[in-house]
Protein backbone atom coordinates (compact mmCIF):
# COMPACT_ATOMS: atom_id res chain seq x y z
CA UNK A 1 0.00 0.00 0.00
CA UNK A 2 1.65 3.01 -0.80
CA UNK A 3 1.11 5.68 1.97
CA UNK A 4 -0.62 8.34 0.48
CA UNK A 5 -3.13 5.31 -0.35
CA UNK A 6 -5.79 6.46 2.03
CA UNK A 7 -5.12 9.57 2.44
CA UNK A 8 -8.19 11.02 0.59
CA UNK A 9 -10.55 8.55 2.80
CA UNK A 10 -9.04 9.91 5.77
CA UNK A 11 -9.93 13.49 4.93
CA UNK A 12 -13.75 12.39 4.06
CA UNK A 13 -13.58 11.01 7.65
CA UNK A 14 -12.20 13.44 9.15
CA UNK A 15 -14.18 16.43 7.09
CA UNK A 16 -17.83 13.98 8.09
CA UNK A 17 -16.90 13.94 11.70
CA UNK A 18 -17.29 17.87 11.97
CA UNK A 19 -20.33 17.44 10.18
CA UNK A 20 -18.53 19.78 7.14
CA UNK A 21 -19.83 19.65 3.62
CA UNK A 22 -17.66 19.03 0.67
CA UNK A 23 -18.24 22.43 -0.57
CA UNK A 24 -17.52 24.25 2.83
CA UNK A 25 -14.44 22.48 2.77
CA UNK A 26 -13.03 23.10 -0.37
CA UNK A 27 -14.16 27.06 0.02
CA UNK A 28 -11.55 26.90 3.22
CA UNK A 29 -8.49 24.91 1.97
CA UNK A 30 -9.32 27.53 -2.07
CA UNK A 31 -9.98 24.51 -4.33
CA UNK A 32 -12.83 23.34 -5.95
CA UNK A 33 -15.54 20.99 -4.47
CA UNK A 34 -15.15 18.50 -7.67
CA UNK A 35 -11.57 18.18 -7.19
CA UNK A 36 -12.15 17.83 -3.48
CA UNK A 37 -13.96 14.83 -4.08
CA UNK A 38 -11.83 13.54 -6.39
CA UNK A 39 -9.16 13.72 -3.84
CA UNK A 40 -11.60 12.27 -0.97
CA UNK A 41 -12.17 9.40 -3.12
CA UNK A 42 -8.16 8.95 -3.68
CA UNK A 43 -8.20 9.55 -7.08
CA UNK A 44 -6.07 12.97 -6.89
CA UNK A 45 -2.76 12.94 -4.81
CA UNK A 46 -2.43 15.79 -2.41
CA UNK A 47 0.41 18.31 -2.87
CA UNK A 48 2.01 19.33 0.75
CA UNK A 49 0.81 22.57 1.03
CA UNK A 50 -3.12 21.70 0.10
CA UNK A 51 -2.31 18.60 2.83
CA UNK A 52 -1.34 21.43 5.24
CA UNK A 53 -4.26 23.29 4.51
CA UNK A 54 -6.52 20.85 4.75
CA UNK A 55 -5.44 19.44 8.18
CA UNK A 56 -5.49 22.89 9.36
CA UNK A 57 -8.87 23.49 8.33
CA UNK A 58 -10.20 20.36 10.35
CA UNK A 59 -8.33 20.71 13.41
CA UNK A 60 -5.44 17.77 12.76
CA UNK A 61 -1.73 17.20 12.34
CA UNK A 62 -1.42 16.59 8.72
CA UNK A 63 0.66 13.33 9.95
CA UNK A 64 -3.24 12.15 11.32
CA UNK A 65 -3.97 12.42 7.73
CA UNK A 66 -0.78 10.38 5.68
CA UNK A 67 -0.14 8.27 9.25
CA UNK A 68 0.37 4.96 7.86
CA UNK A 69 -1.21 3.11 11.46
CA UNK A 70 -3.11 1.35 9.02
CA UNK A 71 -0.59 -0.71 7.80
CA UNK A 72 -1.16 -3.48 9.46
CA UNK A 73 -5.16 -3.33 9.08
CA UNK A 74 -4.39 -3.73 5.11
CA UNK A 75 -2.07 -6.66 6.31
CA UNK A 76 -4.52 -8.70 7.58
CA UNK A 77 -7.93 -8.33 5.97
CA UNK A 78 -5.49 -8.83 2.52
CA UNK A 79 -4.90 -11.89 4.19
CA UNK A 80 -7.97 -12.89 5.11
CA UNK A 81 -9.36 -12.07 1.88
CA UNK A 82 -7.01 -14.07 0.34
CA UNK A 83 -7.42 -17.21 2.82
CA UNK A 84 -10.86 -16.89 1.68
CA UNK A 85 -12.14 -19.92 -0.43
CA UNK A 86 -14.49 -16.45 -2.61
CA UNK A 87 -13.69 -14.89 -5.46
CA UNK A 88 -13.34 -11.44 -4.89
CA UNK A 89 -13.42 -9.48 -7.87
CA UNK A 90 -12.55 -5.92 -5.37
CA UNK A 91 -9.51 -7.23 -3.33
CA UNK A 92 -8.04 -4.13 -4.81
CA UNK A 93 -10.44 -1.54 -3.09
CA UNK A 94 -9.00 -3.01 0.31
CA UNK A 95 -7.56 0.10 1.02
CA UNK A 96 -11.35 2.01 0.27
CA UNK A 97 -12.64 -0.81 2.61
CA UNK A 98 -10.60 0.15 5.47
CA UNK A 99 -10.53 3.90 5.33
CA UNK A 100 -14.53 3.84 5.29
CA UNK A 101 -14.83 1.13 7.88
CA UNK A 102 -11.55 1.04 10.16
CA UNK A 103 -13.48 -0.92 12.84
CA UNK A 104 -14.99 -3.53 10.75
CA UNK A 105 -11.44 -3.70 9.13
CA UNK A 106 -9.87 -3.71 12.56
CA UNK A 107 -12.27 -6.29 13.60
CA UNK A 108 -11.63 -8.48 10.47
CA UNK A 109 -8.06 -8.50 10.74
CA UNK A 110 -7.88 -9.68 14.33
CA UNK A 111 -10.71 -12.36 13.88
CA UNK A 112 -8.10 -13.59 11.31
CA UNK A 113 -5.14 -13.12 13.48
CA UNK A 114 -7.24 -15.38 15.84
CA UNK A 115 -8.25 -18.19 13.58
CA UNK A 116 -4.39 -18.52 12.81
CA UNK A 117 -3.28 -18.64 16.45
CA UNK A 118 -6.36 -21.58 17.14
CA UNK A 119 -4.67 -22.98 13.48
CA UNK A 120 -1.05 -23.34 15.43
CA UNK A 121 -2.69 -24.96 18.30
CA UNK A 122 -4.96 -27.11 16.18
CA UNK A 123 -2.00 -28.19 14.47
CA UNK A 124 -0.47 -29.37 18.15
CA UNK A 125 -3.59 -30.74 19.58
CA UNK A 126 -3.90 -32.52 16.40
CA UNK A 127 -0.15 -34.07 16.47
CA UNK A 128 -1.08 -35.19 20.15
CA UNK A 129 -4.82 -36.49 19.83
CA UNK A 130 -3.80 -38.46 16.72
CA UNK A 131 -0.80 -39.87 18.11
CA UNK A 132 -0.63 -39.54 21.35
CA UNK A 133 -1.50 -43.34 22.85
CA UNK A 134 -1.91 -41.92 27.07
CA UNK A 135 -4.79 -39.26 26.00
CA UNK A 136 -6.66 -41.78 23.71
CA UNK A 137 -6.56 -44.06 26.68
CA UNK A 138 -6.99 -41.33 29.47
CA UNK A 139 -10.11 -40.50 27.68
CA UNK A 140 -11.67 -43.76 27.33
CA UNK A 141 -11.43 -44.14 30.42
CA UNK A 142 -13.00 -41.47 31.11
CA UNK A 143 -16.09 -42.09 28.82
CA UNK A 144 -16.42 -45.66 30.40
CA UNK A 145 -16.58 -44.34 33.24
CA UNK A 146 -19.32 -41.85 32.66
CA UNK A 147 -21.38 -44.60 30.61
CA UNK A 148 -20.99 -46.70 33.88
CA UNK A 149 -22.59 -43.59 36.29
CA UNK A 150 -24.87 -42.57 33.79
CA UNK A 151 -26.56 -45.89 33.16
CA UNK A 152 -26.37 -46.86 36.74
CA UNK A 153 -28.00 -43.71 37.77
CA UNK A 154 -30.46 -43.76 35.27
CA UNK A 155 -31.52 -47.06 36.36
CA UNK A 156 -31.68 -46.41 40.16
CA UNK A 157 -33.98 -43.45 39.33
CA UNK A 158 -36.32 -44.99 37.08
CA UNK A 159 -36.88 -47.97 38.96
CA UNK A 160 -38.90 -47.91 41.86
CA UNK A 161 -39.22 -51.06 43.10
CA UNK A 162 -35.33 -52.17 43.04
CA UNK A 163 -34.62 -54.71 45.07
CA UNK A 164 -32.05 -54.10 47.87
CA UNK A 165 -29.73 -55.96 47.11
CA UNK A 166 -29.13 -54.34 43.41
CA UNK A 167 -29.55 -50.56 45.17
CA UNK A 168 -26.66 -51.41 47.55
CA UNK A 169 -24.81 -53.01 44.26
CA UNK A 170 -25.72 -50.08 41.75
CA UNK A 171 -24.90 -47.85 44.49
CA UNK A 172 -21.48 -49.29 45.09
CA UNK A 173 -20.88 -49.11 41.59
CA UNK A 174 -21.20 -45.64 41.03
CA UNK A 175 -19.43 -44.95 44.14
CA UNK A 176 -16.45 -46.79 42.20
CA UNK A 177 -17.24 -45.36 38.84
CA UNK A 178 -17.03 -41.68 40.53
CA UNK A 179 -13.95 -42.76 41.92
CA UNK A 180 -12.59 -43.23 38.64
CA UNK A 181 -14.03 -40.21 37.24
CA UNK A 182 -12.47 -38.05 39.10
CA UNK A 183 -8.78 -39.19 38.90
CA UNK A 184 -9.04 -39.48 35.67
CA UNK A 185 -10.40 -36.57 35.31
CA UNK A 186 -7.41 -34.67 37.47
CA UNK A 187 -5.19 -36.61 35.73
CA UNK A 188 -5.98 -35.76 32.39
CA UNK A 189 -5.87 -31.86 33.47
CA UNK A 190 -2.40 -31.98 35.02
CA UNK A 191 -1.34 -33.84 31.56
CA UNK A 192 -3.06 -31.07 29.32
CA UNK A 193 -1.80 -28.30 31.89
CA UNK A 194 2.02 -29.66 31.31
CA UNK A 195 1.50 -29.28 27.67
CA UNK A 196 0.52 -25.32 28.50
CA UNK A 197 3.11 -25.09 30.45
CA UNK A 198 5.45 -26.38 27.41
CA UNK A 199 6.18 -29.90 28.90
CA UNK A 200 5.29 -32.03 26.61
CA UNK A 201 3.23 -34.93 28.66
CA UNK A 202 6.55 -36.64 28.13
CA UNK A 203 5.79 -40.31 26.44
CA UNK A 204 9.16 -41.12 25.52
CA UNK A 205 12.86 -41.01 26.90
CA UNK A 206 13.59 -39.03 23.61
CA UNK A 207 11.23 -36.35 24.39
CA UNK A 208 12.76 -36.46 27.83
CA UNK A 209 16.04 -35.68 26.43
CA UNK A 210 14.63 -33.32 24.48
CA UNK A 211 13.04 -31.35 26.96
CA UNK A 212 15.75 -31.24 29.12
CA UNK A 213 18.22 -29.60 26.38
CA UNK A 214 15.21 -27.39 25.27
CA UNK A 215 15.07 -25.86 29.17
CA UNK A 216 18.59 -25.91 29.34
CA UNK A 217 18.69 -23.66 25.74
CA UNK A 218 20.65 -26.93 24.43
CA UNK A 219 23.51 -26.48 25.86
CA UNK A 220 24.77 -27.84 28.78
CA UNK A 221 27.97 -25.81 30.18
CA UNK A 222 29.55 -29.39 31.03
CA UNK A 223 30.45 -30.81 28.38
CA UNK A 224 32.78 -27.54 27.45
CA UNK A 225 35.17 -28.12 30.31
CA UNK A 226 33.66 -30.54 32.60
CA UNK A 227 34.16 -34.26 33.38
CA UNK A 228 31.20 -36.48 32.54
CA UNK A 229 33.41 -39.15 34.64
CA UNK A 230 29.95 -39.10 37.44
CA UNK A 231 27.51 -37.72 35.47
CA UNK A 232 24.55 -39.91 36.98
CA UNK A 233 23.66 -38.03 39.89
CA UNK A 234 23.80 -34.72 37.48
CA UNK A 235 21.22 -36.89 35.25
CA UNK A 236 19.61 -37.97 38.24
CA UNK A 237 18.86 -34.55 39.66
CA UNK A 238 16.94 -32.98 36.11
CA UNK A 239 13.14 -33.20 36.44
CA UNK A 240 12.76 -33.84 32.57
CA UNK A 241 15.00 -37.44 32.83
CA UNK A 242 12.70 -39.02 34.67
CA UNK A 243 13.38 -42.42 33.05
CA UNK A 244 16.42 -44.85 32.75
CA UNK A 245 16.25 -44.99 29.71
CA UNK A 246 16.03 -40.91 29.32
CA UNK A 247 19.36 -40.88 31.36
CA UNK A 248 20.97 -43.40 29.27
CA UNK A 249 20.02 -41.32 26.19
CA UNK A 250 21.13 -38.45 27.81
CA UNK A 251 23.95 -39.54 28.89
CA UNK A 252 25.17 -40.54 25.15
CA UNK A 253 23.88 -37.11 24.24
CA UNK A 254 26.41 -35.19 26.59
CA UNK A 255 29.27 -37.44 25.77
CA UNK A 256 28.58 -36.56 21.77
CA UNK A 257 28.21 -32.83 22.95
CA UNK A 258 31.72 -33.30 24.64
CA UNK A 259 33.23 -35.21 22.01
CA UNK A 260 31.96 -32.23 19.50
CA UNK A 261 33.18 -29.38 22.15
CA UNK A 262 36.53 -31.39 21.72
CA UNK A 263 36.81 -30.74 17.83
CA UNK A 264 35.93 -27.63 17.98
CA UNK A 265 36.69 -25.49 21.12
CA UNK A 266 34.46 -22.45 21.47
CA UNK A 267 36.93 -20.03 20.92
CA UNK A 268 38.47 -21.07 17.93
CA UNK A 269 35.22 -22.00 16.68
CA UNK A 270 34.56 -18.32 17.34
CA UNK A 271 37.57 -17.17 14.85
CA UNK A 272 36.52 -19.58 12.32
CA UNK A 273 33.06 -18.46 12.25
CA UNK A 274 34.10 -14.94 12.26
CA UNK A 275 36.29 -15.76 9.53
CA UNK A 276 34.26 -17.65 7.38
CA UNK A 277 30.48 -16.73 8.49
CA UNK A 278 28.01 -19.85 9.25
CA UNK A 279 29.71 -21.62 6.12
CA UNK A 280 29.61 -25.19 8.28
CA UNK A 281 31.74 -27.17 5.14
CA UNK A 282 34.26 -24.61 5.30
CA UNK A 283 34.38 -24.57 9.15
CA UNK A 284 34.89 -28.50 8.97
CA UNK A 285 37.80 -28.11 6.80
CA UNK A 286 39.57 -25.72 8.84
CA UNK A 287 39.24 -27.88 11.85
CA UNK A 288 39.70 -31.50 9.67
CA UNK A 289 36.12 -32.84 11.15
CA UNK A 290 33.50 -34.07 10.10
CA UNK A 291 30.87 -32.00 8.54
CA UNK A 292 28.24 -33.25 11.11
CA UNK A 293 30.49 -32.56 13.80
CA UNK A 294 29.92 -29.06 12.78
CA UNK A 295 25.76 -29.04 12.29
CA UNK A 296 25.61 -30.59 15.60
CA UNK A 297 27.77 -28.20 17.22
CA UNK A 298 26.49 -25.27 15.94
CA UNK A 299 22.63 -26.07 17.26
CA UNK A 300 24.13 -26.73 20.80
CA UNK A 301 26.45 -23.41 21.57
CA UNK A 302 26.01 -21.32 24.67
CA UNK A 303 23.50 -18.44 24.60
CA UNK A 304 26.11 -16.11 24.89
CA UNK A 305 28.26 -16.75 22.32
CA UNK A 306 25.97 -16.58 19.80
CA UNK A 307 24.48 -13.48 21.18
CA UNK A 308 28.43 -12.14 20.52
CA UNK A 309 28.81 -13.40 17.16
CA UNK A 310 24.71 -12.23 16.26
CA UNK A 311 23.73 -16.21 15.32
CA UNK A 312 20.53 -16.87 15.74
CA UNK A 313 19.38 -19.51 17.15
CA UNK A 314 19.66 -23.10 14.32
CA UNK A 315 17.29 -26.11 14.40
CA UNK A 316 18.82 -29.76 14.35
CA UNK A 317 17.21 -32.61 13.13
CA UNK A 318 18.73 -36.19 13.13
CA UNK A 319 17.19 -39.42 11.58
CA UNK A 320 18.59 -42.62 11.00
CA UNK A 321 17.73 -45.00 7.89
CA UNK A 322 14.28 -45.36 8.48
CA UNK A 323 13.74 -42.16 8.95
CA UNK A 324 13.08 -41.60 12.32
CA UNK A 325 13.61 -38.59 13.83
CA UNK A 326 15.89 -38.89 16.92
CA UNK A 327 16.59 -35.78 17.48
CA UNK A 328 14.51 -32.49 17.43
CA UNK A 329 15.65 -28.65 18.05
CA UNK A 330 12.86 -26.82 16.42
CA UNK A 331 13.77 -23.20 14.81
CA UNK A 332 11.19 -20.59 15.09
CA UNK A 333 9.17 -20.80 12.24
CA UNK A 334 10.01 -24.05 11.45
CA UNK A 335 8.23 -26.66 13.74
CA UNK A 336 9.27 -30.49 13.10
CA UNK A 337 6.28 -33.32 13.81
CA UNK A 338 6.27 -34.44 17.57
CA UNK A 339 5.49 -38.23 16.41
CA UNK A 340 6.27 -39.62 12.77
CA UNK A 341 8.25 -38.61 9.57
CA UNK A 342 8.71 -34.94 9.06
CA UNK A 343 8.41 -33.57 5.10
CA UNK A 344 9.99 -35.82 2.60
CA UNK A 345 11.09 -32.96 0.80
CA UNK A 346 13.76 -31.79 3.51
CA UNK A 347 17.71 -32.38 2.67
CA UNK A 348 17.80 -34.61 5.84
CA UNK A 349 16.18 -37.09 4.13
CA UNK A 350 17.89 -36.63 0.50
CA UNK A 351 21.24 -36.69 2.61
CA UNK A 352 20.17 -40.59 3.47
CA UNK A 353 20.43 -41.15 -0.37
CA UNK A 354 23.69 -39.80 -1.07
CA UNK A 355 25.85 -40.71 2.31
CA UNK A 356 29.08 -38.22 2.85
CA UNK A 357 27.30 -35.72 0.45
CA UNK A 358 27.21 -32.33 1.86
CA UNK A 359 23.90 -30.74 0.87
CA UNK A 360 22.72 -27.51 1.02
CA UNK A 361 19.18 -25.81 0.06
CA UNK A 362 17.66 -22.93 0.49
CA UNK A 363 13.60 -23.68 1.98
CA UNK A 364 11.03 -21.90 2.51
CA UNK A 365 8.23 -22.75 5.32
CA UNK A 366 4.68 -23.64 3.00
CA UNK A 367 2.10 -21.71 3.53
CA UNK A 368 1.12 -18.26 4.53
CA UNK A 369 4.09 -17.68 6.75
CA UNK A 370 6.51 -18.14 4.43
CA UNK A 371 10.12 -18.28 6.94
CA UNK A 372 13.21 -18.98 4.83
CA UNK A 373 16.26 -21.14 5.61
CA UNK A 374 19.40 -22.22 4.90
CA UNK A 375 19.50 -25.96 5.16
CA UNK A 376 22.73 -27.84 5.64
CA UNK A 377 22.57 -31.48 5.74
CA UNK A 378 24.74 -34.91 5.16
CA UNK A 379 24.45 -38.33 6.26
CA UNK A 380 27.46 -40.26 7.75
CA UNK A 381 28.31 -43.63 8.73
CA UNK A 382 28.07 -44.55 12.06
CA UNK A 383 29.62 -47.56 14.20
CA UNK A 384 32.11 -49.93 13.09
CA UNK A 385 32.14 -50.93 9.40
CA UNK A 386 30.52 -54.87 9.41
CA UNK A 387 30.92 -56.77 6.28
CA UNK A 388 27.69 -58.65 7.76
CA UNK A 389 25.20 -55.90 7.86
CA UNK A 390 24.44 -53.26 5.79
CA UNK A 391 26.05 -49.61 7.36
CA UNK A 392 24.27 -47.57 9.48
CA UNK A 393 23.60 -44.27 8.66
CA UNK A 394 22.32 -40.88 10.38
CA UNK A 395 21.56 -38.06 8.58
CA UNK A 396 22.17 -34.61 10.23
CA UNK A 397 20.08 -31.23 9.47
CA UNK A 398 21.19 -27.86 10.53
CA UNK A 399 18.70 -25.02 9.60
CA UNK A 400 19.92 -21.89 9.80
CA UNK A 401 16.98 -18.93 9.57
CA UNK A 402 17.77 -16.64 6.59
CA UNK A 403 15.17 -14.13 5.88
CA UNK A 404 17.01 -12.29 3.94
CA UNK A 405 17.13 -14.68 1.21
CA UNK A 406 15.82 -13.82 -1.94
CA UNK A 407 15.54 -17.42 -3.88
CA UNK A 408 12.63 -18.15 -6.36
CA UNK A 409 14.05 -21.61 -6.40
CA UNK A 410 14.05 -22.05 -2.46
CA UNK A 411 12.28 -25.88 -1.57
CA UNK A 412 8.63 -25.33 -0.09
CA UNK A 413 8.91 -27.70 2.73
CA UNK A 414 6.37 -28.43 5.71
CA UNK A 415 6.39 -29.59 9.19
CA UNK A 416 4.56 -32.98 8.18
CA UNK A 417 1.67 -33.40 5.67
CA UNK A 418 -1.26 -33.39 8.12
CA UNK A 419 -0.64 -29.76 9.03
CA UNK A 420 0.76 -28.32 5.82
CA UNK A 421 -1.40 -26.52 3.29
CA UNK A 422 0.70 -27.07 -0.46
CA UNK A 423 -1.78 -29.38 -1.69
CA UNK A 424 -0.48 -30.36 -5.14
CA UNK A 425 2.78 -31.70 -3.20
CA UNK A 426 3.87 -35.04 -5.04
CA UNK A 427 5.33 -36.18 -1.70
CA UNK A 428 2.02 -35.84 0.39
CA UNK A 429 1.00 -38.99 2.46
CA UNK A 430 -2.31 -37.67 3.81
CA UNK A 431 -4.39 -34.80 3.62
CA UNK A 432 -3.66 -31.59 5.20
CA UNK A 433 -6.08 -30.83 8.32
CA UNK A 434 -5.56 -27.18 7.32
CA UNK A 435 -7.47 -27.17 4.00
CA UNK A 436 -10.70 -27.50 3.78
CA UNK A 437 -11.53 -30.08 0.86
CA UNK A 438 -7.88 -31.08 1.27
CA UNK B 1 -26.97 -62.82 42.63
CA UNK B 2 -30.57 -61.94 43.06
CA UNK B 3 -33.01 -62.28 39.89
CA UNK B 4 -34.30 -59.02 38.12
CA UNK B 5 -37.75 -59.45 37.55
CA UNK B 6 -39.28 -58.90 33.71
CA UNK B 7 -41.53 -56.35 33.52
CA UNK B 8 -44.07 -58.04 31.86
CA UNK B 9 -45.12 -55.32 29.18
CA UNK B 10 -41.60 -55.59 27.46
CA UNK B 11 -41.65 -59.54 27.13
CA UNK B 12 -41.76 -60.01 23.89
CA UNK B 13 -45.26 -61.78 23.03
CA UNK B 14 -44.16 -63.65 20.24
CA UNK B 15 -44.19 -67.15 18.75
CA UNK B 16 -41.14 -67.49 17.49
CA UNK B 17 -39.62 -70.82 17.74
CA UNK B 18 -36.09 -70.49 19.48
CA UNK B 19 -34.01 -73.08 21.28
CA UNK B 20 -34.96 -71.44 24.12
CA UNK B 21 -37.46 -73.06 26.01
CA UNK B 22 -41.01 -70.92 26.18
CA UNK B 23 -42.38 -69.52 29.39
CA UNK B 24 -46.10 -68.93 29.97
CA UNK B 25 -46.74 -65.32 31.21
CA UNK B 26 -50.31 -63.93 31.65
CA UNK B 27 -51.55 -66.68 29.50
CA UNK B 28 -49.47 -65.38 26.81
CA UNK B 29 -46.84 -67.87 25.68
CA UNK B 30 -44.22 -66.06 25.38
CA UNK B 31 -40.38 -66.56 24.03
CA UNK B 32 -37.02 -64.61 25.78
CA UNK B 33 -34.56 -63.28 23.38
CA UNK B 34 -31.62 -63.94 24.32
CA UNK B 35 -28.66 -61.18 23.83
CA UNK B 36 -24.92 -61.66 24.09
CA UNK B 37 -23.47 -58.45 25.93
CA UNK B 38 -19.18 -58.48 24.93
CA UNK B 39 -18.10 -55.33 27.21
CA UNK B 40 -15.15 -55.52 29.32
CA UNK B 41 -16.32 -52.52 31.60
CA UNK B 42 -18.29 -54.97 34.75
CA UNK B 43 -19.73 -51.76 35.76
CA UNK B 44 -21.16 -51.14 32.24
CA UNK B 45 -21.98 -54.68 31.11
CA UNK B 46 -23.99 -55.31 34.60
CA UNK B 47 -26.00 -52.37 34.02
CA UNK B 48 -26.91 -53.20 31.18
CA UNK B 49 -27.77 -56.81 32.17
CA UNK B 50 -30.31 -55.47 34.54
CA UNK B 51 -31.57 -52.88 31.99
CA UNK B 52 -32.38 -55.42 29.47
CA UNK B 53 -33.31 -58.15 31.60
CA UNK B 54 -35.72 -55.93 33.17
CA UNK B 55 -36.68 -55.49 29.45
CA UNK B 56 -37.27 -58.91 28.98
CA UNK B 57 -33.95 -60.20 27.50
CA UNK B 58 -32.21 -63.20 28.56
CA UNK B 59 -28.99 -61.76 29.01
CA UNK B 60 -25.35 -63.29 28.53
CA UNK B 61 -21.99 -61.21 28.89
CA UNK B 62 -18.40 -61.74 27.81
CA UNK B 63 -15.54 -59.18 28.41
CA UNK B 64 -13.05 -60.50 26.10
CA UNK B 65 -13.65 -61.53 22.11
CA UNK B 66 -12.06 -64.88 21.68
CA UNK B 67 -14.95 -66.54 24.50
CA UNK B 68 -17.44 -64.74 22.75
CA UNK B 69 -16.66 -65.79 19.17
CA UNK B 70 -17.03 -69.19 20.97
CA UNK B 71 -20.01 -68.72 22.91
CA UNK B 72 -21.77 -67.21 19.48
CA UNK B 73 -20.79 -69.84 17.30
CA UNK B 74 -22.15 -73.02 19.71
CA UNK B 75 -25.05 -70.92 20.29
CA UNK B 76 -25.97 -67.71 18.08
CA UNK B 77 -28.00 -65.13 20.07
CA UNK B 78 -31.04 -63.57 18.99
CA UNK B 79 -28.78 -59.90 19.08
CA UNK B 80 -25.24 -59.06 20.04
CA UNK B 81 -24.25 -55.37 21.60
CA UNK B 82 -20.76 -55.35 20.82
CA UNK B 83 -18.05 -52.71 22.29
CA UNK B 84 -15.29 -51.99 20.34
CA UNK B 85 -12.14 -51.67 22.81
CA UNK B 86 -11.96 -55.09 23.99
CA UNK B 87 -8.52 -56.78 25.98
CA UNK B 88 -7.52 -59.06 23.35
CA UNK B 89 -9.30 -58.58 19.87
CA UNK B 90 -11.66 -55.53 19.36
CA UNK B 91 -14.88 -55.35 18.37
CA UNK B 92 -14.24 -54.96 13.75
CA UNK B 93 -12.24 -58.09 14.27
CA UNK B 94 -15.44 -60.10 16.30
CA UNK B 95 -17.59 -58.21 13.55
CA UNK B 96 -15.35 -59.38 10.72
CA UNK B 97 -15.68 -63.31 11.74
CA UNK B 98 -19.12 -63.16 12.95
CA UNK B 99 -20.17 -62.06 9.01
CA UNK B 100 -17.83 -64.67 8.08
CA UNK B 101 -19.67 -67.39 9.23
CA UNK B 102 -22.58 -68.96 8.47
CA UNK B 103 -24.05 -69.59 11.77
CA UNK B 104 -23.37 -66.15 12.87
CA UNK B 105 -23.56 -64.16 9.51
CA UNK B 106 -27.20 -63.19 10.31
CA UNK B 107 -27.07 -61.91 13.91
CA UNK B 108 -27.78 -58.22 14.26
CA UNK B 109 -25.34 -56.29 16.02
CA UNK B 110 -25.41 -53.01 17.97
CA UNK B 111 -22.12 -51.45 18.82
CA UNK B 112 -21.51 -49.58 21.72
CA UNK B 113 -18.12 -47.66 21.95
CA UNK B 114 -16.64 -44.87 23.31
CA UNK B 115 -14.78 -44.05 20.30
CA UNK B 116 -17.30 -42.31 17.71
CA UNK B 117 -14.95 -40.85 15.23
CA UNK B 118 -16.78 -40.69 11.60
CA UNK B 119 -13.86 -43.56 10.42
CA UNK B 120 -15.23 -46.08 13.04
CA UNK B 121 -18.61 -45.49 11.92
CA UNK B 122 -17.87 -46.15 8.80
CA UNK B 123 -15.83 -48.92 9.07
CA UNK B 124 -18.40 -50.68 11.52
CA UNK B 125 -20.94 -50.06 8.46
CA UNK B 126 -18.87 -51.82 6.00
CA UNK B 127 -18.33 -54.69 8.25
CA UNK B 128 -22.14 -54.88 8.65
CA UNK B 129 -22.66 -53.50 12.06
CA UNK B 130 -26.53 -53.09 12.80
CA UNK B 131 -27.00 -49.93 14.71
CA UNK B 132 -23.72 -47.84 15.79
CA UNK B 133 -24.29 -45.88 19.20
CA UNK B 134 -21.76 -44.15 21.46
CA UNK B 135 -20.89 -44.21 25.46
CA UNK B 136 -22.24 -42.66 27.10
CA UNK B 137 -25.87 -43.82 26.19
CA UNK B 138 -29.31 -43.37 27.29
CA UNK B 139 -30.34 -46.49 28.48
CA UNK B 140 -34.19 -46.44 26.48
CA UNK B 141 -32.18 -46.40 23.53
CA UNK B 142 -30.26 -49.11 23.70
CA UNK B 143 -33.39 -51.20 24.81
CA UNK B 144 -35.10 -49.49 21.98
CA UNK B 145 -32.85 -50.10 19.60
CA UNK B 146 -32.39 -53.72 20.80
CA UNK B 147 -36.38 -54.33 20.15
CA UNK B 148 -36.12 -52.23 16.75
CA UNK B 149 -33.26 -54.82 15.86
CA UNK B 150 -35.10 -57.76 16.19
CA UNK B 151 -38.63 -56.95 15.21
CA UNK B 152 -38.92 -58.59 12.08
Amino acid sequence: MSRSALTGTRIRARRTLRGLRQTDLARMVGVSPSYLNLIEHNRRKVSAPLLGALAQALGVSSDVLVEDSDTRLVEGARAAALRSDTELGDLERIDDFIGRFPGWAAVLAETHGRVERLERVVEQLNDRMTHDPYLGDALHEIISAVTSVQSTAAILNDDGELAPEWQDRFHRNILTDSGRLAEGAVALVNYIDSAKTGETGIAAPQEEVEAWLAREGYHIDLVERGSLDRIEPYLDSQVELASGAAQQLAAAWLAQMQADARALPLKDLGAALGRYGVAPDLVAAAFGCGLDVVLRRLAHLPRGFCTELGLPPMGLAICDMSGTLLFRRPAEGFPFPRFGGGCPLWPLYQALRQPHVPLRANLVTAGRSGRRFNAFAIACVTGPARLSMPPVLRATMLLLPDEAQVDDTAIAVGASCRTCPQLDCPARREPSILVAGA
Amino acid sequence: MTQVRPRAACVFRTRQRTSDGPLRQGGWLVTQKRVLVIEDEPNISEAIRFILTRDGWQVEVEADGVAALERLRAAPPDALILDLMLPDMDGFDVLRRLRAEDATRHVPVLMLTAKGQSADRDLAAKLGVTRFMTKPFANAEVVAALQAMVTP
